[in-house]
């Protein structure tokens, strides 16, 4: 951040590189990606209850490789049963 | 002798492939080593120009494959490195003229006699680009600190990949570390970072390459200027020397101060 507390260019260039490389090489578009999110947390949540808010799906890189990294806390039962 | 072939390759044009070939060319013959140049651009040629060559041209590329000439007669002579040779694109055909098998023939036909064949490969990720890599052994790809330059390098990686065309190497070129040091420009490491190929140079912006260029005479020959420095660098890591990298200006600023401090530049 600068003084007008605007991203300095730099950083923002990597984030849109970030963003875009991964569209490019996995041919996912990020509309793509959020519909492939929701399905994924569909299908998890016939089966356990989870915390929807804290729920985080993202692409990320690693050198040349993407992996689509799903970190999804579950609630537990007794914690369940006493709300 | 078998010489090895390597490719230089952008996507995007203008990224300074055909400077860095010339470059590494000179620095490789200044060190006393037999060196190759093949123009790749088939149709828009200018390799000739940037190594000042272009009043000697008789024969082309095109002409040795399609048998007009012999090899010998379409490899230009440099006027001070006497190791240096260029083989020019031809200028009134286009990249259909020639083919991937053509260029491997050209460059086995070359390979005995040589230590290094240089390929400049044109812009795009069509079929001169295609034609380019064929024969390479290595392929370097030159890009900018810059977004689009960035991306199109991972597209050219992401062929390579594809094309089993093993470990190449990245040159970032034009690096400007006044904007990177106030994070105006992607530093060489966020361009590391993203692209995901080992580094083999970095050369600075300097306003040196455009004089050299203007005069013909690349500016590896120039002991002061630090773009060509980072070119003799290149050349002495294509041989296997260890050269350590500078102008990683996002580190720690030792290297600079080591620098001020022995005298040494980039």
């Amino acid at each position: 951040m600068n003084w007008f507390g605007r991203q300095r260019s730099g950083s923002r260039a990597k984030e849109r590189l970030q963003l875009v490389l991964i569209h490019d090489r996995t041919d996912l578009t990020s509309e793509e990606l959020r519909e492939l999110k929701d399905e994924i947390l569909e299908v998890i949540a016939r089966h356990v209850d989870f915390d929807s808010d804290a729920v985080q799906i993202a692409v990320e890189h690693d050198g040349r490789s993407q992996r689509l990294v799903a970190d999804i806390p579950l609630r537990s039962v007794t914690r369940r049963r006493a709300e | 002798m078998t010489a090895q072939v390597i490719t230089l390759s952008s996507g995007k044009g203008g990224v300074g492939k055909t400077t860095a070939v010339a470059n590494i060319a000179v620095a490789l013959a200044a060190d006393g080593l037999k060196v190759v140049c093949i123009d790749g651009d088939i149709g828009l040629r200018n390799l000739d120009v940037v190594l000042g060559l272009e009043n000697r041209i008789v024969y082309d590329v095109v002409d040795v494959i399609e048998g007009r000439c012999k090899l010998r007669q379409a490899m230009i002579r440099d006027k001070h490195l006497t190791g240096l040779y260029l083989i020019p694109a031809a200028q009134t055909r286009d990249k259909t003229a020639v083919s991937p098998s053509d260029m491997v023939r050209v460059c086995n036909e070359l390979r005995p006699d040589h230590d290094y064949i240089l390929i400049d490969s044109p812009a795009g990720i069509e079929r001169g680009f295609r034609n380019a890599i064929a024969p390479a052994d290595r392929v370097f790809v030159v890009t900018n600190p810059e977004i689009s330059a960035v991306r199109d390098a991972d597209r050219v990686i992401g062929i390579l990949e594809a094309e089993e065309k093993r470990n190449p190497a990245l040159i970032i070129n034009r690096l400007n570390p006044a904007l990177v040091k106030q994070n105006d420009m992607l530093s060489a490491e966020d361009v590391l970072d993203l692209l995901g190929i080992p580094l083999i140079g970095i050369v600075p912006e300097d306003q040196s390459v455009i004089i050299g260029s203007n005069h013909g005479t690349p500016v590896a020959q120039d002991p002061r200027s630090r773009a060509g420095q980072a070119f003799r660098n290149i050349a002495r890591r294509l041989r296997g020397q260890e050269v350590p990298f500078l102008g990683m200006e996002k580190q720690s600023g030792l290297w600079d101060r080591l620098q001020k401090i022995t005298g040494r530049r980039a």
